[in-house]
């Protein structure tokens, strides 16, 4: 047979194209992303005022002058009772789902535990869904509930991105913005505005958008099948923008009435980053210090490419134990869409395990070891390569802190961060956060095990058992919400202490960062000399990737050896589970 | 006058290691354990420990023989901690010694009644109150601080200054206040008490040394609270991995996790935390400061701006002759001989400059000067000084216009020309007259100090700005600031502006240091983020500054900055070095914890350890050394030179992050192949 140039290439068949689809999706989300985030900023320090008009219609029935200033407390309370007050709402609303109109197929109301936890979930930004979607759910909770939580958790997020900026940029200043004004404006201004444009989109590409309950179709084989329908593009449409990932149907982005096409899966996955993404430059341009976003932007960037780098690699390796069964070119496909591919899964799972978004288009369960490795370690860093809306800047910028504070000595003055003195205050702060994905992960999983209820949610024994159950609540903790699926986590007791995984994994970041920015707001600002310990260089850069792996990764490094490491090592050795 | 520098004490003397190893078992008191979190619990992690090994060795469980070991190394690590703090101490103890051996004087004498120096009783020192007014007389030593009431004495005050000379002391003005453990040579003083018992400068001084009292300064306090928490984190790690194994199939001797824990946490920062504050305390009386506080050796590390005195820091105290500008038609050397004629019998310092400066430029020697000449002292009144000469020429220097006015004629339009350019670069110009013609000028000016320039030089790169104050008119210290090469300068400096240029620095955001020795420079030392009282001021400047300098030497603000700085930085590098050491210690002890769980997992044994026994016993043995490697590193300070922000993090980063990583791979290693020769496990 004649060699045929694609074959004697020194780069294997399907490797160029999917690098080059690799390298164009990061640049159009780059592309995109740059000027989104300066228009944010805009919004965020209100220079824009289109919406000026809604904007005081919807703050003056609470009696709230837009530019009232909070304390960083005042505001922490709003963001508290606000969200607490959402739970409430959302709780019941899904409760008593059967007496609420627009439940088609009849639902029940959902009992208390799950109630708890879906609430929880999606106040939390987190999006854990312990039910299937559009056979639990009613048309009215998903579009009144749940819809209405996507919209305002993220704009939370993205409120308490806006108030630390401002207490970081702002000197001797006791406040730091306005809560209601920050939650009204991100709705307002990107949340609605972005959804529309993204919601049409997919429409366009065939997703459908109806209160029909269901289509029927008849299959090849002649047998009859219901697919669920329902208000689906709206809804996913916002789960991406919003970092929430929760989809409509249960096996949510891999369905295609979620996302059809090959089109629509880049759309979804530049929407799942773009608005993180944008937070760098955003946060740049209002600390006044473009280079200092750019900073922050390339540490999670280079996070992001490794990542998506090792997920690719592993899944294009694939099982060796298959090893001439199945076409070693296909990669692992087990679990993956075949409109997707190797190279759209990785991409998928790496975005949205690094940008605490969730939804999923392959079944991580079914990630190779090591894929799924990569896939659980952002998680578990604490959801910072480029994080939720709002909260993966701020989670970065608790490490950054750290960084300063750890390494900032060794130029000879006490560390500072854009020119504020960082003291035992701050350092108190930021140490506590560090001690969230621990407990949440390691103490809630152990405590699961301790008490035999993770032993009976497991589907797998063994090291691939343990990735389940510790995937689920490093999920939950960091706020993700995607699921290594495996896991029944539907009983009381998971439902619970996954509900307060997700509480502790969000309010325990939102409130110690907003009590550092209110700290640091109302210090000096030293200026910047050639004495000031750099923040925007590459050294720093390095500095706070390594401080992100060895004070955050290495933490986790004993479980990942018993989990993937060990399932890895044992699959190598000719072993399963 | 001779000055001591004091004494740089061997880094390891026998005479401090010995009670330092005695005192680091001393330091096993909890109460004295409890000041140090990380510490604390690496002894209760060591109590633990034992119990273990006490309960295997009774039961005859498997790892008796390791566990034994792995407990014995975990109280080495806290006493080789609390060794590298007694070290410390220990140093400053001889240091205190020194100052201590001056407190010869157990009792005072209380004046009875005002102003009747023969009637007084004796009272001892401790129940001296501050107000009370005590008589000190010649061969007493000063018993407490004070100021001078009454009376006039020389005083000896080389127990605190090393300065041999003596110094007055008086009532009023600037030189009123004694301090207590020097010595009055003669006459007698009245002095009114102004410090507690216990809390004189001395005292304060010898607490300090000593780290006995010493307050945690707040980056200490900031550092310590974020070892506690990743002690925290991985006190987490440890509890929860038992339950992990188990799901895995296996089992961990609780003395395996106990070593897992003790490496994990920051012990070499921990451990080495204050041994470097004491060290720094050390460091900045081996400049013969002393700080009242270790925050104010932190603040110095901080300063962005140094406000310097012209006179005595960035020029000689005095004018002195620059160069000869002669009258046209005159000779230079015509003019440099008479000029140095007229100022050999000239003593002061102006006249001395012009002598040296003839003999440097035109080699004329003292033996050539005629013997019979007859010199004449400058006057208010006549605003000259000059010689007569034996063959009857009559030379006259002093003020342009009297000397001008002596000739009886215009000044030549050339030599006036130099008379406004010497004025206007800030000089002062002298004329020479010989038999009524004026020869020309000396050029007479403030002469900065050599390697001033490239001081401040380094300075701006460590980003410092440098503000000069001078009393000078405006003209004139611009161009000595041009000079000297500072960034800016304060002119006709009172002590109002000066206190308005810290407020305005301080309010920009930036730290401000300064020194200065009067009263009236008070306000603005206590207002200074870093403020340096001369030892030789008032006591007010001295209870206002925060920091004291021994020699009177206003340079010495800066060498307070470079030690504030080394401070800093060895508390960083140690930091980053400590925990970038964690990722050896994982890859050494985690396979060996789950090898018999994985096989597989054998692989993460990148180091290739003996056996999983040796690799547990290895890492913790390195971890313990570390301690002990490190210490010459925590007292010295790390290698320090001034530089900018960026070039130090870059060159710091090298040594101490990536050698944390790297040296415990290479350590343990060692240590391994060590363990296996000696069949230790």
């Amino acid at each position: 047979m004649p060699s045929t140039f694609a074959s004697s290439a020194l780069v294997p068949p399907g490797l160029a194209a999917d690098l080059i689809q690799i390298v164009l999706c990061l640049a159009l989300l780059v592309a995109i992303a740059a000027p989104l985030g300066v228009y944010m900023a805009k919004v965020f320090s209100g220079e824009l005022t289109f919406f000026a008009r809604a904007e005081r219609a919807l703050l003056a029935p609470a009696g709230v002058r837009p530019k009232a200033e909070q304390h960083w407390s005042t505001y922490a309370f709003s963001l508290l009772a606000f969200n607490a007050a959402g739970f409430v709402v959302l709780y019941l609303v899904l409760r008593a789902q059967n007496l609420l109109p627009l439940n088609p197929r009849g639902f029940a109301g959902l009992p208390p535990h799950l109630a708890f936890d879906t609430a929880v979930s999606f106040v939390t930004n987190t999006n854990w869904q312990s039910y299937g979607g559009e056979t639990t759910l009613s048309n009215f909770s998903q579009m009144v509930g749940l819809t209405t939580q996507n919209f305002v958790s993220a704009a939370s997020g993205m409120a308490v991105a806006a108030a630390v900026a401002r207490g970081l940029a702002s000197r001797q200043v006791r406040s730091i913005g306005n809560f209601w004004t920050d939650l009204v404006r991100a709705i307002l201004y990107v949340l609605l505005p972005l959804s529309i444009v993204v919601a049409l989109a997919l429409v366009w590409l065939g997703v459908p958008q109806t209160l029909d309950a269901s289509a029927t179709a008849t299959t090849l084989e002649g047998a009859k099948q219901t697919i669920a329908l329902g208000p689906v593009a709206s809804q996913v449409a916002i789960k991406q923008l919003g970092t929430n990932g929760g989809g409509f149907f249960n096996v949510n982005s891999a369905h295609p009435f979620e996302n059809p096409t090959a089109i629509s899966n880049l759309i979804e996955w530049l929407a799942i980053l773009v608005i993180p993404v944008a937070f760098c430059f955003t946060y740049g341009r209002m600390v006044g210090d473009r280079r200092q976003g750019r900073a922050l932007f390339v540490a999670m960037g280079l996070m992001l490419v490794a990542s998506i780098g090792a997920i690719y690699a592993a899944e294009h390796a694939g099982n060796p134990l298959l090893a001439g069964l199945v076409d070693p070119a296909a990669g692992n496909m087990e679990g993956k869409e075949v409109r997707f591919g190797v190279v759209g899964s990785a991409l998928w799972a790496a975005a949205t395990t690094a940008a605490s978004n969730g939804s999923v288009n392959a079944m991580h369960d079914s990630l190779t070891p090591l894929g799924g490795l990569v896939a659980m370690l952002q998680i578990q860093l604490g959801e910072v390569v480029f994080g939720g809306v709002g909260v993966g800047l701020t989670g970065m910028l608790l490490f950054v802190v750290l960084t300063v504070f750890l390494a900032g000595l060794m130029v000879g003055r006490t560390p500072e961060y854009l020119g504020k003195k960082i003291e035992a205050r701050e350092v108190k702060l930021a140490a506590l956060t560090l001690l969230i994905m621990p407990i949440g992960v390691l103490g809630f999983a152990a405590l699961a095990i301790a008490t035999g209820h993770a032993q009976t949610a497991v589907q797998d024994a063994g090291p691939h058992g343990l990735s389940e159950l510790l995937y689920a609540y490093s999920s939950a903790t960091g706020n993700n919400g995607s699921a290594f699926a495996g896991f029944g986590a539907a009983t009381p007791w998971h439902d619970t202490w996954l509900g307060l995984a997700m509480l502790l994994g969000r309010f325990g970041y939102i409130v110690p960062i907003l009590a550092i920015a209110g700290s640091l707001a109302a210090k000096k600002t030293t200026p910047a000399s050639a004495g000031t310990f750099p923040t925007h260089g590459a050294l720093f850069v390095g500095l706070l990737i390594a401080t992100i792996l060895i004070v955050g990764a290495l933490t986790f490094f004993p479980v990942l050896a018993l989990g993937p490491i060990a399932e890895q090592v044992s699959i190598l050795a000719g072993h399963t589970f | 006058m001779s000055k001591h520098s004091p004494v740089d004490i061997a880094l390891f003397a026998p005479s401090i290691l010995g009670p330092a190893a005695l005192e680091a078992v001393r330091k096993l008191d909890p109460r004295s354990l409890a000041r140090n979190p990380v510490i604390f619990t690496t002894a209760v992690a060591a109590t633990l420990a034992t119990v273990l090994a006490i309960r295997d060795g009774l039961s005859g469980g498997p790892t008796v023989w390791v566990g034994c070991q792995i407990a014995a190394w975990l109280w080495v690590t806290v006493l080789f901690a609390n060794f590298a703090e007694a070290v410390a101490e220990g140093r400053g103890k001889a240091r205190a010694d020194s100052f201590r051996a001056t407190r010869r004087t157990a009792r005072a004498k209380v004046l009875i009644l005002p102003g009747n120096r023969e009637l007084w009783e004796g009272k001892d020192l401790d129940r001296l109150e501050p107000g009370e007014l005590i008589l000190i007389e010649a061969g007493d030593t000063v018993p407490t601080d004070g100021e001078v009431i009454e009376g006039i004495a020389s005083v000896d005050e080389s127990a605190i200054t090393g300065e041999s000379a003596p110094v007055i002391r008086e009532s009023g003005g600037d030189r009123s206040s004694v301090t207590g453990g020097t010595r009055l040579v003669s006459d007698w003083l009245v002095v009114k008490v102004t410090a507690k018992p216990g809390e004189t400068f001395l005292d304060r001084m010898i607490a300090l040394v000593e780290g006995a009292k010493r307050q945690k300064t707040p980056n200490e306090i900031a550092l310590d609270i974020l070892l506690a928490g990743l002690t925290l984190v991985f006190l987490l790690v440890v509890v929860t991995l038992p339950f992990f194994a188990a799901w895995s199939g296996t089992t961990i001797p609780t003395v395996y996790l106990v070593a897992l824990f003790v490496t994990l946490i920051p012990t070499t920062i921990g451990g080495l935390l204050s041994a470097i504050g004491i060290a720094g305390m050390d460091r900045l009386m081996k400049t013969n400061a002393v700080a009242k506080s270790g925050r104010a050796v932190e603040a110095a590390g901080d300063i962005d701006v140094l406000l310097l005195d012209k006179t005595g820091t960035i020029t000689f105290g005095n004018r002195m002759a620059d160069e000869f500008v002669p009258s046209p038609g005159f000779d230079e050397r015509d003019l440099a001989e008479a000029a140095w004629l007229s100022s050999l019998a000239d003593d002061t310092p102006e006249g001395k400059s012009i002598v040296e400066l003839a003999a440097r430029r035109h080699e004329f020697r003292r033996d050539q000067a005629p013997s019979a000449a007859s010199f004449v002292p400058f006057t208010a009144h006549t605003r000259m000084s000059g010689a007569d000469l034996a063959d009857g020429t009559v030379i006259r220097k002093g003020a342009v216009d009297a000397v001008t006015a002596l000739t009886g004629r215009a000044p030549d339009p050339a030599l006036d020309a130099a008379v406004r350019r010497i004025a206007s670069s800030g000089g002062t110009p002298i004329a020479v007259a010989r038999n009524g013609t004026v020869l020309g000028v000396v050029h007479l000016k403030d002469v900065v100090k050599p390697g001033i320039r490239a001081r401040f030089g380094e300075l701006r790169r460590m980003g410092i700005r440098t503000v000069m104050i001078t009393g000078d008119n405006p003209l004139t210290a611009a161009a000595i600031a041009a000079e000297a090469g500072v960034d800016d300068f304060l002119a006709e400096a009172t002590p109002e502006k000066k206190l308005a240029l810290i407020r305005s620095e301080q309010a920009e955001g930036r730290l401000v240091a300064m020194c200065g020795d009067g009263s009236n420079d008070a306000p603005a030392l206590a207002q200074a983020d870093v403020g340096v009282a001369m030892n030789s001021g008032t006591a007010a400047a001295k209870e206002a500054g925060n920091l004291i300098d021994l020699d009177n030497d206003p340079t010495k603000l800066i060498e307070i900055v470079m030690v504030g700085k080394q401070l800093l930085i060895s508390r960083g590098a140690l930091t980053t070095f400590s925990i970038a050491n964690d990722v050896a210690k994982y890859f050494a002890i985690l396979p060996a914890l789950f090898v018999a769980a994985y096989p597989g997992l054998a692989m993460l044994d990148v180091m290739r350890l003996g056996s999983p026994q040796s690799a547990i016993l290895s890492a913790i043995v390195f971890n313990a050394l570390v301690i002990v490697a490190l210490i010459p590193i925590a007292l010295k300070g790390v290698h320090y030179r001034p530089a900018s922000a960026a070039a130090l993090l870059s060159r710091n980063l090298l040594i101490y992050g990536l050698g944390g990583l790297v040296a415990p791979f290479v350590g343990i290693k060692l240590i391994d192949m060590l363990v296996g020769l000696l069949h230790l496990a």
